[in-house]
């Protein structure tokens, strides 16, 4: 399996959907519910026909809305597309029942629409407007760039602009994300080396990072809180942190994988800590202070009458904390593909290895509390 | 008893020694009969000693006849008494007829010496008559010699006095000759002049109550006044060399000029002087450039030991004469002296300075010693004088030496980078089919040594500066500081630092942004030539240092073999990884590429193993060949013997419906894969980008594992036909029949393929694995 995702609309409950991949079985999601406060992960299972998903988001306005990239095989093609989703009511916000009934009655996914992809390619990836209501997403396909808007409460999607890479050579995304920033008008794509901004009113390129990593870009993020600083992660083994001001060198280089890192995700409210997951079946993660939002050093004399609670909190960090990684998970045995951040809860995450096991762990608590006070 | 004394001592007094001959009994004839008689007069000691007093010994010197009678007639028969009695005259009549010629012999001597006693009675009386006329003669002279003497002093006493005037005289017309002889030398001879008026002075100046000295006086002193005069013009007016100067002032002073003033005049005129040779100097320098705008300034027209030849004996030369002169006239008042001297010493160290600066190429560095020695040298004499140039002098022949090994540093790592260039040309130069080209140990070898040389060659010029017939060589800075701060860490720590950091840069540097990256054979090479610098080179470097400079045991600390040992071990380990990297991920690419660039789905049923597996196993034995040539074997871990047992193995548990073919229950889907994972928790955790040892089998290993992940990976990505996990089998066969003899650890192939194979299936929308026979025989085939 390596479709992973927080549901994004949710910010109560701790909710991870997990897309499976099978070739010869019904496809699933499983909406996994974890309660922190008993430790107890709940699991329900929705059908998912149509193929093997290697892709899902969740819309960021509704907490039923999803929309997934799935492999469509015949005998002798394989067609990757992208569809907009709705699960039933009564798992949006979660059911609460014994997870014995869950087994039982697994439920269809109501398609909302198709992203009409027989002109572009395959679908690599489906993002949804972060800030936005749920009604603009935007789908990597091949060289393609496809912005599509959902209409009549998503039931329809009509591709509003589109555009496409040229280049010599097979040029394909891997992996896209939209920018939170700048009104949201900013998405970062990644194709072999390369990393690419765009503006979503022209659909230009805005920026390039040409050769970003030795090998192939795998996935990127975006600094929630410092709107130039873009991560990326790829086949060298390393996590290189750019300020897409200047695209000559990289901010910061982390090499503590040892294989290719598939995913890096930054925290959603403390854009110091950084989670990534590799094939060498290791998430590590790593505190960036040097480069996040946070105040990086001692700063208390300045403002010393500014607001009393910055004032609090900063006096608390007495010794900032190094660039360091905070901590290894080794629990998986196999390739992870996926880690994310919980929507809900800002110290727990969520990763996903190749022979499906999800693992939800916690940042520890020390440095939590290091961070908080 | 008497007569017998007197007789004994002319006897003894015709013999030489009395005791002597009397011990020894062998003498002549007729010294015979003196026998008993000496025995008598003169026992020997011996004898004295020996026996006690006895009364009746008829010889001893206590013979006593009574005792003698009553023991001889009580001890002795009649017949004895008759021997004896006979005896006895016998022996006194020997003695008388002895007695008798001594008195003879004795009477003859005395009437002789009789005779002459009466003849000298005569002879005084003659004189004595004569001695009185003698008498009478001398008093008759003395009177006649008194009275000649009293008729001539009268005459003597005129005669003396006219002698005295007539000095006085001749004083006076020298005075009077004063101002003539002045005023004649004072033209010419200033020095005579002056020593005719330091005579005269005194007596002038006693005199000088008289009106006509006073005349004199004042007419020489004008006179004199006027030498001054032309004195001090000359001395400011007219460049003279140092030793008319010091004539000049010395005559001044004399003159009983103001001395304040005069050393002012003094050490204004040799201020002029020494400017003029400074400025002589500073002629031959090229012009202060300060826009710094000139490409290059023009070669110096003579080389540096010329310059400071010319410096030194010109300018120190003239400084030394002035300054013993100054203290000479002056006395021991350096006050004005020290500061003159100091800033002129430090204009010249300037010039020096501007000079050695000129020396931007390497050189002659013995001529640069040389030229820093005599200097020293020169110096040396100044410096007696001038204690504070001392410090001054030094830092400068420092400064000079720690520039020379700053440059030798920056010609090494010149040196250096050409070496690089050339094996990277070597490396990259197209080589005639057939003919191989250098081998990798010879480049490596090549450039060791080379290197080696240079920096040998260079440890030597530098010795020149520590040489023992070098003056500055005994400074403390060159036998402590400069042998350990500037050549073992300036030149020698830094260099092998810089090389590892050199080293270390082909690795980081170039990475993926811009520069071309370095020969993977480049990467290789230095690696070694890194970890030969850990084993062998820098402790011999060192050593060698430590022997041309011994460190001072007070000296600075100083970087530890061990450190630099680390630091190259480091660099070497960096490189080794980033060849692994650069090779596993050109192959990685290749395998990549390969797999994303097939129609798994619609392939049609192997017959071949794939040309770029073939093409991958050629290159990683290119590979193997080319570590091969630099590193050691390394050790493997037992093998199984026979490799394609296990392969079978491997596929014939693949083909158990349990592990790729899953019941798939909607209920436990994350138990899906329960069995692999079981499996897996028993095998190692295999790292793919770690740090590998200095071994081929190591570095191979490395290689292989990042090409098999990608492998893996790539694989998991498609979606796969039959005939494409059939593919995926053969070629995974075939790599495993070609890899497993170039990896430490075969189980590390083994596993990776495994996986491979697992994940092909698990990809496979149709999973019939091909038979393991039917693969075998494509793979032999192929």
């Amino acid at each position: 399996a390596r479709a992973l995702t927080p549901q994004t609309a949710e910010t109560d409950a701790i909710r991870f959907l997990v897309g499976t991949q099978s070739l010869r079985y019904d496809n699933q999601i499983h909406i996994i519910d974890f309660d922190d406060e008993n430790n107890i992960i709940n699991k329900n299972v929705l059908l998912h026909q149509v193929g093997e998903i290697w892709h899902i988001s969740t819309s960021p306005a509704d907490k039923g809305v999803l929309a997934t990239c799935y492999n469509k095989t015949s005998d002798t093609k394989v067609m990757t597309c992208a569809a907009v989703w709705r699960m039933p009511k009564e798992l949006e916000s979660g059911s609460h029942e014994s997870p014995d009934d869950s087994s039982s009655n697994t439920q269809t996914l109501e398609l909302l629409c198709h992203l009409d992809n027989t002109a572009h390619g395959n679908m690599a990836c489906v993002m949804w407007e972060p800030m936005g209501d749920g009604k603009k997403i935007i789908s990597l396909a091949d060289n393609n760039i496809l912005l599509w808007d959902l209409q009549e409460s998503s039931a329809k999607a009509v591709l509003s602009s589109s555009t496409a890479l040229e280049g010599k050579g097979q040029l394909k995304f891997t992996s896209g994300r939209w920018s939170p920033h700048h009104n949201c008008t900013q998405i970062a794509t990644a194709n072999d080396t390369t990393v690419r901004g765009w503006d979503t009113r022209s659909m230009r390129q805005i920026y390039c990072i040409e050769n970003a990593h030795g090998q192939l870009v795998r996935d990127l993020d975006f600094n929630p809180n410092k709107q130039y600083y873009l991560a990326s992660c790829g086949d060298d083994c390393k996590v290189k942190f750019w300020d897409t001001r200047n695209v000559t060198e990289p901010v910061k280089t982390l090499e503590e994988h040892s294989h290719w890192v598939w995913n890096v995700r930054y925290n959603h409210s403390h854009d110091q800590l950084i989670l990534t997951g590799s094939s060498d079946s290791r998430v590590i993660l790593s505190n960036m202070v040097s480069i996040s939002s946070e105040p990086f050093g001692h700063m208390v004399e300045d403002d010393e009458l500014s607001d009393q609670e910055d004032q609090h909190q900063e006096e608390k960090i007495k010794e900032p904390l190094q660039d360091s990684v905070i901590a290894t998970y080794e629990e998986h045995e196999d390739s992870v593909y996926a880690v994310e951040w919980s929507s809900a809860d800002p110290w727990l995450f969520a990763s996903l290895s190749y022979d499906g096991r999800l693992v939800i762990n916690r940042v520890p608590r020390a440095l939590k509390y290091h961070i908080l006070l | 008893m008497a007569a017998a004394t007197a007789g004994s001592g002319a006897g003894s007094g015709a013999s030489d020694s009395p005791e002597a001959t009397g011990g020894s009994s062998g003498g002549g004839g007729w010294r015979r009969p003196h026998g008993p008689l000496q025995r008598y007069y003169g026992p020997s000691t011996a004898e004295a000693a020996e026996a006690p007093p006895d009364p009746t010994d008829i010889n001893g010197p206590h013979f006593d006849p009574e005792v003698f009678m009553t023991k001889v007639r009580s001890e002795c028969p009649l017949g004895q008494l008759l021997a004896r009695e006979a005896a006895l005259s016998r022996e006194i009549r020997a003695l008388d007829s002895d007695m008798q010629t001594l008195l003879y012999e004795n009477y003859n001597k005395f009437i002789s010496a009789t005779d002459t006693i009466r003849k000298m009675k005569v002879d005084f009386r003659h004189m004595e008559a004569e001695m009185d006329d003698l008498a009478a003669n001398m008093a008759a002279i003395s009177a006649s010699s008194a009275r000649v003497s009293a008729a001539l002093q009268d005459r003597h006493r005129r005669g003396a006095q006219l002698a005295g005037v007539q000095a006085l005289l001749r004083k006076l017309q020298a005075l009077v000759e004063v101002p003539g002889r002045l005023r004649r030398w004072a033209g010419t001879e200033p020095a005579r002049a002056l020593r005719c008026h330091a005579r005269a002075r005194a007596v002038l100046r006693h005199y000088r109550h008289l009106p006509s000295f006073r005349a004199i006086e004042d007419e020489s002193h004008a006179i004199m006044a006027e030498l001054a005069q032309r004195l001090r013009t000359r001395l400011r007016c007219e460049t003279l060399d140092p030793k008319e100067l010091t004539e000049c002032v010395e005559m001044l002073l004399q003159l009983e000029e103001p001395a304040e003033e005069l050393s002012e005049e003094f050490l204004s005129q040799a201020g002029a002087r020494l400017e003029a040779e400074l400025a002589a100097l500073e002629a031959e320098l090229p012009a202060a450039d300060p826009s710094g705008t000139a490409t290059t300034p023009p070669p110096p027209a003579s080389d540096i030991l010329d310059f400071v030849d010319r410096g030194s004996s010109a300018f120190v030369g003239t400084l030394c004469q002035l300054a013993s002169s100054y203290r000479a006239l002056f006395g021991g008042d350096s006050g004005r002296l020290e500061p003159f001297a100091a800033a002129l010493a430090a204009r010249y160290f300037a010039l020096l300075e501007r000079r050695l600066a000129l020396e931007r190429g390497l050189g002659d560095t013995s001529l640069l010693v040389r030229a820093l020695d005599r200097f020293h040298r020169r110096l040396r004499a100044l410096l007696e004088l001038l204690p504070a140039g001392a410090d001054a002098a030094a830092a400068l022949v420092a400064r000079a030496a720690r520039e020379r090994v700053d440059r030798y540093l920056r010609a090494l790592q010149t040196f250096f980078l050409g070496c690089l260039g050339d094996v990277r040309q070597a490396l990259a130069a197209p080589r005639p089919p057939g003919k191989e080209g250098p081998g990798l140990p010879d480049l490596l070898a090549t450039l060791a040594a080379s290197v080696l040389g240079q920096l040998k060659a260079v440890l030597a010029y530098v010795q020149l500066f520590t040489a023992r017939d070098v003056a500055f060589a005994s400074l403390p800075y060159f036998k402590g500081e400069f042998c350990v701060t500037a050549v073992r860490e300036g030149l020698v720590v830094a260099f092998v630092r810089w090389l590892c950091r050199t080293a270390r840069g082909f690795a980081d540097g170039p990475a993926e942004r811009g520069a071309p990256a370095a020969p993977p054979a480049l990467l290789l090479l230095l690696s070694r030539l890194c970890l030969d610098y850990e084993n062998s080179t820098i402790s011999y470097i060192l050593t060698l240092t430590d022997e041309q400079f011994p460190p001072q045991d007070s000296g600075p600390a100083v970087t530890p073999g061990p450190a630099l040992c680390a630091e190259a071990r480091a660099a070497a380990q960096r490189l080794l990884d980033h060849y692994v990297q650069v090779q596993g991920a050109a192959v990685a690419q290749m395998l990549r590429k390969s797999v994303e660039t097939r129609d798994w789905l619609g392939t049609v049923e192997p017959r071949n193993v794939r040309a770029v597996m073939k093409r991958v196993v050629e290159d990683i034995t290119a590979i193997d060949v080319q570590v091969g040539q630099l590193f050691e074997e390394g050790v493997r871990r037992a093998q199984s013997s026979d490799s394609s047992r296990r392969a079978f193995s491997v596929y014939s548990s693949s083909r158990a419906p349990g592990r790729y073919a899953p019941s798939y229950t909607p209920s436990a889907p994350m138990d899906t894969h329960l069995l692999s994972n079981i499996q897996k928790l028993f095998s190692e955790r295999i790292d793919i980008f770690s740090p590998v040892e200095f071994n081929k089998v190591s570095v191979l290993t490395g290689i292989i594992k990042i090409s098999l992940k990608t492998l893996l990976e790539c694989v998991r990505l498609r979606t796969l036909g039959r005939f494409g996990l059939q593919q995926v089998q053969v070629d995974g066969h075939y790599l495993q029949l070609y890899l497993w003899r170039f990896a430490s650890d075969e189980r590390v192939v083994q596993g990776l393929l495994d996986e491979v194979a697992a994940s092909a299936a698990h990809r496979c929308l149709d999973p019939v694995p091909m038979e393991h026979s039917v693969v075998e025989l494509i793979c032999e085939r192929g």
